[in-house]
C-alpha cells in the first residue's frame, strides 16, 4: 500500500498495466513531453516511448477515430481527453462507431479501447472545464462508464477499462486529483466494472452517488440526526443493482445525487430502476439532489450550483419526515 | 510544398486523337481480370437496383460509373492492405471473393451481410459521411507502429472532403507518416448538392497541400490511371514516406441511391454525354483496341458475372430468418446485465 492522491494513482495504474501489456498505448494532446496537464501521464513517454505514448494533434476526433483503427491493428488505445468538455467533438465517434463496431461485425471483432477524462466542477476554471458529461456516454450503447471517487478506486477502475474486451469511458473527477489522499495498493490492482460499494454504513435512509457527489453525501451524513448509508456506484454501466436494491430494502428511504444538469441524468436512471424494482420498499418519494438545468455557471458563482452537503441533507430530511 | 499539379491523368485514349497508353506490370491476364472485375461490380450495381424495384432488397446506394475508382485502386491493394469503404464501395469486398449474397444481405438488413472485416481485411461499410477516414488512418499507423508492411485505403466522396472527420484523418495521417491512400471519389455531387457549392478549393487535391502530403488527380472513369496513381501511393506508403490523397475525378450519372429522384436537380444533357463516356465501355474499347478483348471474352465475363448475382440474390432469399436473438448477441463482448431490459 501506498499514500497516493487521485491522480498519482490513475499514473500508477498507467505504469502498472502497461508494464504488463504491451499492446496498450496512451495517446492524447500533451500527454507525452508534458505528461498530462493533470501529470496523469507523466513518466509514461521516458519509460515507454514515444510510441506508446503519442502526443496527438489537436484534434479529439481524431484521437477516438483513429483509436479505433489502432484497435483494429492490435493495440488497446488508452485515449485522454483533456477535460470532459474537450470531449464533446468526440461524441460523433463516439455514437457513430465506439459504440456500435463489434456490433457491426457481428461480434467477431473486439474493441478495447478506453477513454479517460476528468470530469465534473468546484475547481474554479474557465468556462466548458467543469461539466459532468456521464449522460452522453451511458446512454450510448456498447460503450461502459465508469467513476472512481478515491485514488485505489481510481487505479482499480482505470485497470479494470483497460482489461475490459469492451470500450470503457473513465471519468475522474478533477476537484479529488489532489485531494484527498488515500492507501492504494502497489502492483496489479483491480476493481471490477459493476461493482458498488458501501461508503458509510446506515439504516435510515440510503444516500446513492458517484464521484465527487460521494463526499459530499459522507458530509451530509454527518449533518444528520438519522443514519445514513452511502452508496458509491463506481460504474454506472454495468450497474449493481443487487447493492443499490439491498440498501434500499433496509433503509426504505432514498436520495440520488448528482452534479449533472437534472434533465435525464443518470440521477434519473437510478431513481427510474429503483422505483421499478423496489417500490414496496419505499417509504416515501425518490428525491433527487442536482446540479440545474443550466449551463455551469461562471466559476465565482459554481457553489451556488453544485449540489452541497446541506442541500443532500435537506432533501435527505424530507424523505425521512414524509 | 506547392500547390498540387491540376494535371488529370489518364492512360486510356479515346480511339481518335488521343493514344492509349500503357502501365507498367500489367500482363494481358491482368488486365483481363481487371475487366471482370469491373463487369462484376457493374452488374452488381445494376441487378441490385432491379432487385430494389422488385422489393427484393432495401434502399440501395448506387455506384454506376464508379466501377473503374474502385476496381483500379483494389487491384493496385497487396493482399493484406486494409479496406475502409464508403456505402458508395458496399460491393468492393466482391473484387477479393466476398459473395454477392452478403453484400446483398446487407441491403436486406439481414445480419448475414455484416462480417468479420478480418476475413478479406475490409471494414465494415460506413454509413456516415467521413468518420472511417481516421479508422484507416490509425488502422495504417498502428500497423506501422507493430512492424508490419501493410497499408491501408480510405474511399470517400468529394461532400466528405467538407467534414471535419476527413480533416482530422488527413491531418493525423500526414503527421504520423501513416502508410494509407485517401481516395476521394469525386463525382461531383453529395445527394443534390453540386461541388461548386461544396468547396471554393480550385481542385480537391489541392487540400492536400494543407497537409504536408502529394495530392494527385486522375481521370476516375480511366481504370488504369486510377490503378497507377494508387500503385504510386502505395508504393510511397510501404516505403515510409507517409499518405497520398488521390482525386479520382467522375460524375454521378445515376441518382444517388433509389430513394433518390435527380431530375429535380441535375443537367440531363450532361449525364446523357457522361453516360456515353461511361468508364466500363472506355476500358472495354481499350482492350478491343489493344486485341486483349473480343466479343466472346466480353459475353463471358458478363455472363459469369449475371449467374453470380442469380446465385446471390437467390442464397440471401434463402435464408433463414435472422434469429431475434442477435439483437443482444453482438454489442458487447461482456454485456451488462441491463441488455434486456427494455
Amino acid at each position: 500500500m501506498a499514500d497516493k492522491t487521485l491522480v498519482e494513482a490513475v499514473n500508477d495504474a498507467l505504469h502498472v498495466e502497461m508494464e504488463r501489456d504491451e499492446a496498450i498505448m496512451v495517446l492524447g494532446e500533451d500527454v507525452g513531453r508534458a505528461g498530462g496537464v493533470f501529470r496523469a501521464t507523466a513518466g509514461l513517454r521516458d519509460r515507454f516511448g514515444a510510441d506508446r505514448c503519442v502526443d496527438t494533434p489537436l484534434a479529439e476526433a481524431g484521437i477516438l477515430g483513429t483509436a479505433i483503427g489502432l484497435a483494429m491493428a492490435g493495440w488497446r488505445p488508452v485515449c485522454e481527453m483533456q477535460y470532459e468538455s474537450f470531449s464533446y467533438p468526440c461524441l460523433d465517434q463516439l455514437i457513430t462507431h465506439v459504440g456500435r463496431y463489434r456490433w457491426r461485425t457481428r461480434g467477431t471483432m473486439e474493441f478495447p479501447l478506453t477513454i479517460r477524462m476528468p470530469t465534473g466542477g468546484g475547481v474554479r476554471a474557465p468556462e466548458l472545464h467543469e461539466d459532468s458529461p456521464e449522460a452522453y456516454y451511458v446512454h450510448t450503447p456498447g460503450v461502459k462508464v465508469a467513476i472512481p471517487s478515491t485514488p485505489a478506486d481510481a487505479k482499480g477502475l482505470l485497470a479494470a477499462a483497460v482489461r475490459d474486451p469492451d470500450p470503457v469511458v473513465v471519468l475522474e473527477p478533477k476537484v479529488l486529483y489532489r485531494r484527498p489522499r488515500g492507501e492504494v495498493p502497489d502492483g496489479e490492482h483491480v476493481v471490477a466494472l459493476g461493482e458498488a460499494r458501501i461508503a458509510l454504513e446506515g439504516t435510515d435512509v440510503t444516500l446513492i452517488a458517484y464521484g465527487a457527489m460521494v463526499q459530499t453525501c459522507l458530509e451530509a451524513a454527518e449533518l444528520l440526526d438519522a443514519s445514513a448509508e452511502v452508496v458509491d456506484i463506481r460504474s454506472l454501466k454495468p450497474l449493481d443493482e443487487e447493492m443499490i436494491l439491498a440498501s434500499v430494502g433496509k433503509t426504505g428511504r432514498v436520495v440520488v445525487v448528482q452534479e449533472a444538469p437534472r434533465v435525464a441524468g443518470f440521477g434519473a436512471e437510478l431513481a427510474a430502476v429503483i422505483a421499478e424494482k423496489a417500490i414496496l420498499d419505499l417509504q416515501g418519494p425518490i428525491l433527487r439532489v442536482t446540479g440545474y438545468d443550466v449551463p455551469f455557471p461562471y466559476w465565482s458563482l459554481e457553489h451556488e450550483y453544485l449540489p452541497t452537503p446541506e442541500r443532500v441533507a435537506a432533501a435527505a430530511a424530507r424523505v425521512l419526515d414524509y | 510544398m506547392l500547390p498540387a499539379g491540376h494535371d488529370v491523368r489518364r492512360i486510356i485514349g479515346d480511339g481518335e486523337e488521343v493514344a492509349d497508353g500503357e502501365v507498367e506490370g500489367l500482363g494481358d491476364a491482368a488486365l483481363l481480370s481487371l475487366y471482370r472485375g469491373m463487369v462484376l461490380l457493374r452488374t452488381f450495381d445494376e441487378r441490385s437496383v432491379v432487385y430494389h424495384r422488385q422489393g427484393r432488397i432495401g434502399t440501395y446506394a448506387i455506384f454506376w460509373g464508379h466501377e473503374a475508382i474502385q476496381a483500379g485502386s483494389a487491384l493496385a491493394l497487396a493482399e493484406e492492405d486494409w479496406i475502409f469503404p464508403s456505402y458508395r464501395e458496399s460491393a468492393i469486398g466482391l473484387l477479393r471473393g466476398m459473395p454477392p449474397e452478403t453484400v446483398l444481405a446487407w441491403w436486406r438488413g439481414h445480419p448475414a451481410g455484416w462480417w468479420d472485416p478480418r476475413e478479406f481485411r475490409l471494414a465494415s461499410i460506413t454509413v456516415p459521411i467521413a468518420t472511417h477516414v481516421p479508422h484507416a488512418v490509425g488502422y495504417a499507423w498502428g500497423a506501422k507502429l507493430k512492424g508490419r508492411t501493410d497499408c491501408a485505403i480510405a474511399y470517400f466522396g468529394d461532400g466528405a472532403t467538407s467534414e471535419g472527420a476527413f480533416h482530422e484523418g488527413a491531418n493525423f495521417a500526414a503527421v504520423m507518416d501513416a502508410p494509407v491512400v485517401l481516395l476521394c471519389n469525386n463525382n461531383q455531387w453529395a445527394i443534390s448538392t453540386p461541388l461548386s457549392a461544396q468547396t471554393r478549393a480550385e481542385s480537391l487535391s489541392d487540400k492536400a497541400v494543407g497537409y504536408g502530403m502529394p495530392g494527385v488527380r486522375v481521370d476516375g472513369g480511366d481504370v488504369l490511371a486510377v490503378y497507377e496513381a494508387t500503385a504510386e501511393a502505395l508504393a510511397r506508403a510501404r516505403a515510409g514516406e507517409g499518405p497520398t490523397f488521390i482525386e479520382a475525378l467522375t460524375y454521378r450519372a445515376a441518382p444517388h441511391a433509389t430513394a433518390d429522384d435527380p431530375s429535380a436537380y441535375w443537367d440531363e444533357e450532361r449525364v446523357e454525354a457522361e453516360r456515353a463516356n461511361e468508364c466500363l465501355g472506355r476500358y472495354e474499347r481499350y482492350l478491343r483496341r489493344a486485341g486483349i478483348l473480343n466479343d466472346e471474352l466480353a459475353e463471358e465475363a458478363k455472363a459469369d458475372a449475371l449467374a453470380r448475382m442469380k446465385l446471390g440474390i437467390a442464397a440471401v432469399e434463402g435464408l433463414p430468418p435472422p434469429d431475434p436473438e442477435v439483437v443482444f448477441a453482438h454489442a458487447y463482448v461482456d454485456p451488462p446485465p441491463s441488455l434486456r431490459d427494455g
